[in-house]
């Protein structure tokens, strides 16, 4: 790790091109160890895959990262040495860091297109949320974000009446319009028909260099298509990191998903 | 809870129609002649004064509750504070013609023997003085439970239960003498407000206006809230906190500030109450009263506008004419409310007016989109 | 009636019998004793105040059997004059006039009478009289009363019959009784060195009076007293202290658990509709008082038809309680709770609305006022373990009731089918739904079990407080805090929370008086929940999210 980080008199600090790094994160609870001396940097810019088994402590991770979760032990710092352990969930998500989370939550009594003005105003501050409105700017984004995620026809329509694949469009949508850095994607295509499989992938691929993604898939089709580095979880530490190929053809990793099922 | 987050009454129309409502009754007392079916005699005025400010009651528990999905089981004890502030103004007004004809203090602090005016009773022989208190007792009591409660994310049922034992616990200390609120009996007695003599039907009828006029800045107040961007973080509040969260959202301090302003609304509706119904006792703080107005807001609809006001005048009205004409039967038909709300009417009166209007515009059955299990769903576990 | 009373005129007429024979053994004349206590009468229809206190001691030591009735009547302002004759009455406390000296009836017109008044001094003088008069007596109830009245009014006059009395007394109660009125007497009238041996042998029966008693001879020893005397009284004193204390906190932790069972009975079923299933049942009060009510109409219903046994009502009425709240409970679940899963709030509120029907029900159909549950006579009476520590034997049978329907409710949870079923469903509902359990038949069951254990909690509740309409209201906000307070799902956390809160909330009460700590238990919790939501026996982890 000795590329990544460098320990100064004070604290640690990160080298310019990593975004997130974490060292030795341990959580347990009641004894059972989901994550284990988890170590893992991701660069500026990358876009990351994660696999592993149920309970390899994919979501754990995610827990620790946007401060769901505190970990026993360990370090977890973000762009420039930002020590995230010190900071509570709302801190983290104004940091840029966002996240989408397995079950699709996206605000079923609100708009589309409020949903995507809700997640625009976080940070703004109590008088602003009562006296103030969306600026030109601000409404020009929610216009562009609308067209990346394919859901410009569907502004005035309640979220709840979505399907399936366009609830996480707009929920992806809602992640874009807060400028993340980091955005952290938990099994984006769960769920979801063939069709929506590829356009999700397409959406993915497109965002990819202008943000930094960590997707969390089971779908190993997915994961492929999306050709990006890979690294393996199991039980709670890296087992393997790498291209799709190389992981795939991994004996410790076979044996993990084989010896499973 | 339509999802339908538009109403179909636009706000302006909708204010002037409240506001119509409103000027009917001294319309009906005093320009229609004495003698005529429709004059409305002196002795009603404070009646429908008690309604207004049980309307802006019902107001203030659906901003919290009905757009942040808060259900506050106390909010009796907001509303009993601001007039207990108006009761305290009120009784120093008494001045020397009690009972027992004390120049300072009340008569039941002279009935207890007591020798001083406790010091938490100074200042309010002042109008003005007595007004901040109405807005800063209720307001910085609930601010600081706010505070502590939602710091500590309790919320859903926990958060009821507490705001419930809130009220159970000042209505014991309200009931002890030692307090110096006049224990059992509360404040009552008054004689005028403001230099008025507080019975006179000019008086009253001006009370009246001025409940009047906090209903619907009350409203005002609603409206513009379900429209600023605070509005919609409310609606994701209620619908998901967690998420809401992660997208940046400083919950805590929307829902202190919506909470707090919710308490001030109550409180003001109760000053305005005391005068007009001439006492104010522990009864108030009971956990029964504070969980009556809930219904009063569920019967109307909750998270529209003019559903807690329609659901307030309608209940109160029911039970100032069922506790006359079978009184028996009231407790009966308030239960029954409860039950019969909560089972087919999850959307209230108004729910049922959207839905007509909604048929009646498109000439089809447009199927309301299902209320859903919603975030709850996970507090049953 | 008549057996009665034949039975009562042979015992009045064995009674006097053995005056009679007392008063010939006594050493002086007895009837030279009668003559001067029918003069000592004479002087007390004079009414002077200041001449009949030497008379009322004249007459108690004539040994005349008249005596006691008379004195007694003069104390309870029953002895009555006739102005014209000076001639003296006696009334019976049931009103029936009587001849002072005979006993016999008289048909002498009540209005021609006028009661002898007396004052203080004399009322004390009598008191003392009449306690050393009775030490003799045959009933032993009477001769204890006797010696506990010497005991609070020692009386110097009364130590050489008490002493007498001593040495003749068999039954052990009354000897010790005797022996305290004794130590009494001596502490406050004895030469300093007996005064000093009464201290110690008071101090063996701790009690409140006795600590004034011996706080009163500590102040009335001389300055010059000895010093071993001195040592003596207040080491006696510092060992009532510790001891008292003792009791004191003994008494109070009794108390705190007796509370603490009243809450964790009423608590209980809660903690298996709210806790285990998660509803918000705010109709859990009334399913307490329909078991109640229960406890009531077996009682009345036994009354009527088998009056030897209604001791034993209980027996019947925990059955019937519990069948009553199921049946409700059960009702009230498939009705209305069934309906309303997944929105707690409106559960809350529905359920509300189910309270006030059922107490309004109840009101118009069984009536506002309170019904009177008859406590059985084995759960009436006191229990000392010690003496001085009195603990009421209705509230040790709740305790060890409340503990029993407890562990019933433990074990139904975790050692049948039913309690199985109950965790399955509540722990992961989809799981159990393929696994092939009836998740609405438990549910529904799971309630009606809760119900009924609140209906059995109205059975004991019945015994301790009002039976009304009301009863319920009383004890919900109560029950909420006990379930949140000791942690949601977890039934050893409903015992602890319920037992910690019955404590806190006595030992708070004599400091803060029973209305401010409670609001200061309340306010307590308020803070407590807020900083432990999860309540005190939180589970952690995952299982905590379900």
């Amino acid at each position: 790790m000795a590329e990544a980080a460098r320990t100064v008199s004070g604290g640690t600090i990160l080298e310019p091109h990593i975004l997130l790094y974490l060292d030795g994160v341990t959580v347990s609870f009641d004894g059972f160890k989901a994550l284990n001396s988890l170590s893992l940097v991701l660069e500026e810019g990358e876009l990351r895959t994660i696999i592993g088994p149920n309970g390899a402590g994919k979501t754990t991770m995610m827990d620790v990262i946007t401060g769901k979760t505190r970990p026993d032990a360990g370090t977890v710092l973000f762009k420039g040495g930002i020590d995230l352990l010190r900071l509570d969930e709302t801190a983290i998500a104004r940091l840029g860091i966002g996240r989408k989370f397995q079950r699709p939550t996206v605000f079923d009594r609100l708009t589309v297109a409020e949903n995507l003005e809700l997640a625009m105003q976080g940070g703004w501050s109590l008088t602003r949320l009562i006296a103030g409105r969306l600026d030109v700017e601000g409404r020009e984004q929610v216009e562009r974000t609308l067209e990346i995620v394919g859901l410009s026809a569907l502004r005035h329509e309640l979220a709840g009446r979505l399907s399936h694949g366009q609830r996480q469009w707009l929920e992806i949508g809602m992640l874009l319009v807060q400028n993340p850095r980091l955005i952290l994607l938990d099994e984006p295509v769960a769920g979801m028909s063939d069709a929506e499989t590829a356009k999700t992938a397409e959406l993915i691929l497109r965002l990819k260099g202008a943000h930094t993604i960590v997707v969390v898939e089971h779908d190993m089709h997915f994961v492929r298509e999306l050709g990006a580095k890979v690294t393996v979880l199991h039980e709670g530490r890296v087992l393997a990191e790498g291209p799709v190929e190389a992981v795939q053809s991994d004996p410790a990793v076979i044996e993990v998903y084989l010896g499973r099922s | 809870m339509t999802a339908a987050p538009r109403s179909p009454l636009r706000p302006a129309l909708m204010l002037s129609l409240v506001g119509c409502a409103i000027l009917l009754v001294p319309i009906l007392n005093r320009l229609v002649p004495e003698g005529s079916a429709l004059h409305l005699e002196d002795r009603f005025v404070p009646l429908f004064g008690k309604y207004l400010a049980y309307a802006v009651l019902a107001v203030s528990l659906d901003l919290i509750w009905g757009r942040a999905g808060i259900l506050s089981l106390g909010h009796g004890a907001f509303f009993a504070l601001g007039g207990y502030a108006m009761g305290m103004y009120l009784m120093r007004q008494i001045g020397p013609r009690g009972v027992y004809a004390h120049p300072v203090l009340p008569d039941f602090m002279v009935f207890l023997n007591w020798q001083e005016l406790p010091w938490y009773w100074y200042g309010f022989d002042r109008f003005w003085f007595a007004m901040i208190m109405v807005v800063l007792v209720p307001g910085t009591l609930a601010f600081l439970f706010g505070w502590f409660a939602f710091r500590s994310r309790v919320s859903g049922v926990y958060f009821s239960i507490i705001t419930q034992a809130l009220t159970f616990a000042l209505m014991l200390a309200f009931f002890r003498n030692e307090m110096g609120f006049g224990g059992n009996n509360g404040l009552t007695d008054f004689k005028d407000i403001l230099g008025f003599p507080i019975t006179a039907p000019d008086t009253r009828l001006a009370l009246y206006l001025a409940t009047g006029l906090l209903l619907l800045l009350a409203l005002v107040v609603a409206i513009h809230l379900r429209r600023s961007p605070l509005g919609r973080l409310l609606v994701a509040i209620r619908d998901g906190e967690a998420r809401a969260r992660f997208l940046g959202h400083d919950t805590l301090k929307a829902k202190l500030f919506v909470w707090t302003l919710s308490a001030v609304l109550a409180g003001l509706a109760g000053a305005l109450y005391v005068p007009q119904v001439g006492i104010i006792n522990p009864s108030e703080f009971s956990p029964a009263a504070s969980i009556e107005i809930a219904i009063w807001v569920a019967v109307g609809g909750r998270d529209t506008i003019l559903g807690p006001v329609v659901g307030s005048l309608l209940v109160n009205g029911m039970k100032t004419w069922l506790t006359g004409a079978a009184p028996e039967l009231w407790l009966f038909v308030l239960g029954g409310l409860f039950v019969l709300v909560t089972l087919v009417l999850p959307d209230g009166l108004v729910g049922i007016g959207r839905a007509l209007a909604r048929r009646f515009k498109t000439g089809s059955s447009a199927a309301p989109i299902e209320a859903g299990p919603g975030p709850m769903e996970a507090a049953r576990g | 009636m008549r057996g009665n009373l034949k039975l009562g005129l042979a015992r009045m007429r064995l009674l006097l019998f053995l005056l009679a024979l007392f008063a010939t053994l006594l050493p002086r004349s007895a009837t030279a004793d009668a003559t001067a206590a029918r003069e000592a009468l004479a002087i007390l229809a004079g009414g002077n105040l200041d001449a009949m206190e030497p008379a009322i001691g004249t007459i108690a030591r004539s040994g005349v059997p008249w005596a006691e009735p008379v004195l007694g009547a003069l104390l309870e302002g029953r002895l009555l004059v006739r102005p014209s004759d000076r001639a003296v009455f006696l009334r019976t406390p049931d009103g029936v006039l009587l001849e002072a000296e005979s006993g016999a009836p008289t048909s002498v017109d009540a209005k021609s009478l006028r009661p002898i008044r007396i004052n203080n001094r004399l009322r004390r003088t009598l008191e003392g009289a009449l306690g050393a008069l009775t030490l003799g007596h045959g009933d032993p109830a009477v001769r204890l009363t006797a010696a506990e009245k010497l005991f609070a009014r020692p009386d110097p006059s009364a130590l050489d019959s008490l002493e007498a009395a001593l040495v003749r007394e068999t039954e052990p109660r009354v000897r010790e009784a005797f022996a305290r009125a004794r130590a009494a007497i001596l502490l406050e009238h004895g030469p300093p060195p007996a005064r000093a041996e009464a201290a110690l042998a008071l101090a063996a029966s701790p009690s409140p009076a006795v600590l004034g008693k011996l706080q009163a001879a500590r102040r009335a020893l001389p300055a010059d007293a000895a010093p071993e005397i001195v040592a003596a009284l207040e080491e006696a004193i510092a060992k009532v202290e510790r001891r008292l204390r003792l009791l004191e906190l003994a008494q109070t932790l009794f108390q705190g658990m007796s509370l603490g069972s009243v809450l964790l009975l009423a608590a209980i079923g809660l903690a298996v509709t709210f806790g285990v299933m998660g509803v918000i049942n705010m109709a859990h009060g009334e399913m307490v008082m329909l078991g109640a009510y229960a406890t009531w109409a077996v009682q009345q219903a036994m009354r009527a038809l088998l009056p030897g046994a209604l001791d034993w009502s209980l027996i019947f009425a925990v059955p019937a309680a519990f069948i009553l709240a199921a049946a409700a409970g059960w009702a009230i679940e498939r009705g209305v709770i069934s309906r309303l899963y997944g929105r707690p709030l409106e559960t809350l509120l529905a359920t509300f609305g189910i309270s006030l029907v059922l107490q309004q029900a109840v009101r118009l159909g069984i009536g506002a006022t309170n019904r009177e549950v008859v406590t059985p006579s084995w759960m009436s009476g006191l229990w000392e373990p010690v003496p001085g520590l009195a603990l009421t034997t209705n509230r040790i049978v709740i305790v060890l009731f409340a503990i029993a329907v407890f562990l019933l409710l433990v074990a139904l949870v975790r050692g049948t089918r039913l309690g199985l079923e109950i965790r399955a469903v509540t722990q992961n509902r989809r799981m159990a739904e393929t696994m092939g359990i009836r998740t609405p038949r438990v549910d529904a069951l799971t309630f009606a079990l809760g119900s009924g254990i609140a209906g059995i909690g109205g059975v004991a509740l019945a015994q301790i407080d009002n039976v009304s309409p009301n009863l319920g209201q009383a004890y919900i906000v109560d029950s909420f805090i006990v379930v949140v307070f000791g942690g949601v799902g977890n039934l050893w956390g409903t015992f602890l929370g319920a037992m910690t809160l019955g404590l806190v909330n006595k030992l708070l009460e004599p400091v803060a008086g029973a209305v401010l700590g409670k609001i200061i238990v309340l306010l307590a919790l308020i803070l407590f929940i807020q900083r432990r939501p999860q309540g005190l026996f939180a589970l952690r982890g995952r299982a905590a999210e379900a």
